[in-house]
């Protein structure tokens, strides 16, 4: 018999059935590692969701395209699902109470909250899964018609942090606790905190864990964006969200080598939400990861500053925005790696 | 400031003497040892105790000897501030005390009768929090629609506010209660109870409004199960209806501690208003929750037929699909997909997609009739024409200036490819994504359905290797507006483009990958209703690769 084997390593098996575009095999590894005797709870978590991990890395580091990301959660889904399907597999009856899980709008990672969804079923909650995207009107019809204990909701991709800022106050106001999670909020969570989310976790099972402890805190409502984030009242955010549609036509102006239209429409979101949060190190961030994308495609990054300056003079009576376009013009000067 | 009219001579200390008299505010001479030297009428008339040439200590109340012992303590020359002014009770009043030390070790006490002002002090400071506690009740029973959440707020803030536990019973047409817990300091809980109002009368009448106010009854003919878990024991029972929109919304249990008397309490008037606005605001916000769960309740049944199904496993076939109807709120519309499983009889499953007129609740309410209509034709489903020509006549007769456009997918085997057989009516052409990255648009179509007396259709057959893909489609795709100058047409060219990107893909991943990029064009625009379904035949296996470790 070979020795026991670390979720580790059913990991690494996962991660090459899941490169190999291998759906069957990946399904087997899972099974294997259901049946070899880890948790339904490990496999999710340790396996699938560590595979997921990497794959969102592999992107990140511009290792695989956006299909293949798309291809790989395809493939983890179907694991999920033969995994729930197995007979080892039982949901118990749910004692502990409601709760919903969303994907706030705009937001498509759907598996990171689906692994929250699954964790938490296995541990005796009824969860409610309302995927990816969720406008805030639905969440809200639906926490008013099922009146969950909390609402956990999942955020990867940074430009998203309005819009979940939206969604913690709306469910807040419906007297509902908020936990976050998911990239987006940052490595410590800081987002989750500057925007008031009652609670934050790193990943499923710290978040499961939290629930199962209890005493969920009781969100006072009335709370609104402006008063999380005073610098709001400057609208400088919504000025340029109002005028998305033209900076990017000035931003791609110049002609030689400015990025593609698609490219500085992304940019102008980061650049919305980094006035959002009134943090320059994430434009800045997404600026320097730009460049690093440009260089491994062969592709001239000297277009970004002059992207940068036409937004730069469009946006000439906003002083934040100067200044969040200045510091984004130092960090390309600067060449600063891009953040792990 | 220097003490008035020190005393030249202690012995004159009877206090009578014109100067003192004519200082239109009580005042008090206490001598550096502890006597009394002078006080004048005003003084007198408010300690009537005090007798001038007596020490202070054996006639003053006992809080003003107390901040006299204080002053004169401490070393001299420490100039008297705020903190030094003194308030306490006499006979029912409250008097204010101002030090002011004189030169000689002495000290003159101004005092002033403080009741009228501290009664208006406390009767603001009570408004002020009658305001605080009645708007922050208004905030919380206002956010949360759901009645549970509404019956956990009110236990709540009763709990944290009024009571040292509460329970809130909603009213119910059946024998089955919903109560909900609280103890001051804890955390609201929810059961269903069966009561027997029969056994609880007085509970069954408030129950069903009467009587309209709260009233004390006996802890004793309260069921132990009524009490909230964790309660100690009770002294007093307080029964508070909580009146809702012209019916009785349920009851309120105000619930005291052994030493709490929670309606025998002073301030017992002014407490029951605030209690009647409580109770008012928390029962109208329970029944606008209970109208709302009873109008969602309806809606939900009435639309349960109308959302997109669940897409059913087809045995060698990979079938994703998606859906997005318009409107933020909606979880319906009028775009629609179904999948028919296939039978002994008719053994090819049947995929639909299509696409009514209009949007919103009456679109989706033909979307349903179409569902239904199909559901019932699916024995001559191998003939798409005449299938089309029976829906085209149903529709005809029944939906007024309303049409729709469909395309079907008749889904047969070949070993492990598939033979596709595709009929469009009105719709989009279906698109096939080979697995080098080619796109094929496929040759089908027809007239639109409820328009014309007869339905014209040409099918189109279409054999799918392993890995190539079929997507059908609404137009909400190719019509989205948007992209990064957000007024855009999405187009068919992109549609395209980004299909063949998708080449090898499985099917959930194709058809998440084009609702991806076109929720990114659309970015927060408004648009039409959305739906997409992929079929797929499986890319053959490929053994030998990433076996299991």
């Amino acid at each position: 018999m070979t020795p026991a084997r670390q979720p580790g390593d059913w990991a690494d098996a996962l991660w090459d059935a899941v490169r190999a575009g291998d759906g069957s095999a990946a399904t087997g590894v899972a099974l294997a590692a259901l049946e070899s005797g880890l948790g339904p709870e490990d496999v999710l978590l340790d396996v699938v969701g560590e595979v997921q991990r990497r794959v969102g890395q592999a992107w990140v580091d511009n290792r695989v395209g956006i299909t293949d990301e798309h291809a790989a959660t395809a493939i983890d889904s179907r694991v999920i699902d033969a995994l729930l399907a197995h007979p080892a597999v039982t949901l118990p009856e749910p004692t502990h109470g409601r709760v919903t899980v969303a994907c706030v709008d705009g937001e498509w990672h759907a598996l990171p909250a689906r692994l929250l969804v699954e964790v938490l079923r296995l541990r005796g909650w009824q969860v409610d899964d309302l995927g990816p995207q969720v406008p805030v009107a639905r969440l809200l019809e639906h926490l008013h018609r099922t009146g969950p204990a909390l609402v956990a909701l999942s955020a990867s991709f940074s430009t998203r942090l309005p819009a979940a800022h939206e969604a913690i106050l709306a469910c807040q106001d419906a007297g509902t606790p908020v936990l976050v999670g998911g990239p987006a909020f940052g490595p410590g969570g800081g987002y989750a905190r500057l925007f008031g989310a009652d609670l934050w976790c790193p990943d499923a099972r710290a978040a499961a864990e939290r629930l199962c402890r209890g005493h969920l805190p009781r969100p006072a409502p009335g709370r609104q964006a402006v008063d999380d984030l005073p610098h709001l009242a400057d609208e400088e955010y919504a000025h340029v969200t109002l005028r998305a549609a033209r900076l990017v036509r000035a931003a791609t102006a110049p002609g030689d080598g400015v990025p593609s239209a698609q490219r500085t429409a992304t940019l102008v979101d980061f650049l919305a939400t980094a006035l959002y949060t009134d943090d320059d190190a994430l434009f800045s961030g997404h600026l320097a990861w730009s460049a690093h994308i440009l260089a491994t495609h062969g592709e001239p990054a000297t277009g970004l500053p002059a992207a940068l300056d036409a937004l730069a003079a469009e946006l000439r009576d906003l002083p934040r925005a100067r200044r969040v376009l200045a510091a984004g013009r130092a960090a390309l000067a600067a060449d600063v790696p891009p953040p792990p | 400031m220097t003490s008035p009219a020190a005393p030249a001579d202690p012995a004159h200390g009877t206090g009578d003497g014109p100067p003192w008299d004519a200082v239109p505010c009580p005042l008090l001479l206490v001598g550096a040892e502890g006597t009394v030297l002078r006080a004048n009428g005003g003084a007198l008339a408010l300690l009537p105790a005090v007798v001038p040439g007596r020490p202070l200590r054996a006639t003053a109340p006992d809080w003003l000897i107390s901040a006299h012992r204080h002053l004169t303590g401490r070393p001299r020359g420490v100039t008297p501030g705020d903190g030094d002014i003194v308030c306490g009770p006499v006979g029912g009043r409250t008097v204010r005390a101002t030090p002011t030390p004189g030169p000689d070790g002495g000290v003159t006490w101004w005092l002033a009768d403080d009741s009228d002002d501290r009664h208006l002090a406390d009767a603001l400071r009570h408004e002020r929090d009658r305001t605080a506690f009645l708007t922050e009740l208004s905030n919380r029973l206002l956010a949360s629609l759901n009645l549970d959440r509404c019956m956990e707020a009110t236990a709540w803030l009763a709990a944290t506010h009024m009571a040292d536990g509460v329970t809130v019973i909603a009213s119910t047409t059946d024998r089955t209660h919903h109560v909900t817990h609280c103890v001051r300091g804890g955390e609201p809980e929810r059961r269903a109870l069966s009561l027997d109002l029969d056994a609880l009368p007085e509970l069954g009448l408030a129950l069903s409004g009467h009587p309209p106010s709260a009233r004390g009854i006996d802890p004793a003919a309260l069921p132990a199960r009524l009490l909230p878990p964790g309660m100690g024991p009770v002294g007093s029972v307080r029964l508070t209806p909580l009146p809702g929109h012209g019916r009785s919304a349920g009851v309120m249990l105000l619930l005291g501690g052994p030493d709490r008397d929670v309606h025998g309490e002073q301030e017992r008037e002014r407490d029951d208003v605030t209690l009647r606005l409580f109770a008012a605001r928390a029962g109208a916000a329970m029944s606008a929750a209970r109208l709302y769960a009873e109008q969602a309740a309806i809606t939900a049944t009435l639309t349960r037929d109308l959302l997109p199904p669940h897409a059913p496993r087809l045995e060698g076939v990979e079938l994703a699909t998606g859906y997005r109807p318009s409107g933020d709120t909606e979880r319906i519309g009028g775009d629609f997909y179904d999948v028919h499983p296939g039978s002994a009889d008719v053994p090819e499953p049947l995929v639909v997609l299509g696409d009514v007129s209009g949007k919103g609740l009456d679109a989706a309410v033909l979307t349903g009739k179409i569902r239904t209509t199909l559901h019932a034709l699916i024995p001559v489903a191998p003939d798409h024409r005449r299938l089309l020509d029976l829906l085209n006549g149903a529709l005809l007769d029944t939906t007024g200036d309303r049409f729709a456009t469909l395309v079907l997918a008749s889904v047969g085997h070949d070993g492990p490819a598939l033979r596709l057989r595709l009929t469009s009516a009105g719709h989009p052409p279906p698109l096939v994504l080979r697995t080098d990255g080619t796109v094929e648009t496929v040759a089908t179509s027809g007239t639109l359905l409820g328009v014309l007396p007869h339905a014209e259709a040409r099918t189109a057959a279409v054999r799918l290797a392993p890995g190539d893909a079929c997507l059908l489609h609404t137009d909400g795709i190719t019509e989205a507006r948007g992209g990064p100058t957000a007024d855009e047409f999405f187009g068919e060219e992109r549609l395209r483009a980004v299909l063949a990107e998708c080449a090898g893909l499985p099917a959930e991943a194709v058809a998440e990958r084009v609702q991806m990029v076109v929720a990114q064009w659309l970015g927060s625009g408004r648009h039409d209703d959305i739906a997409l379904a992929v079929l797929r035949a499986p890319a053959a296996p490929r053994p030998g690769r990433a076996a299991p470790p």
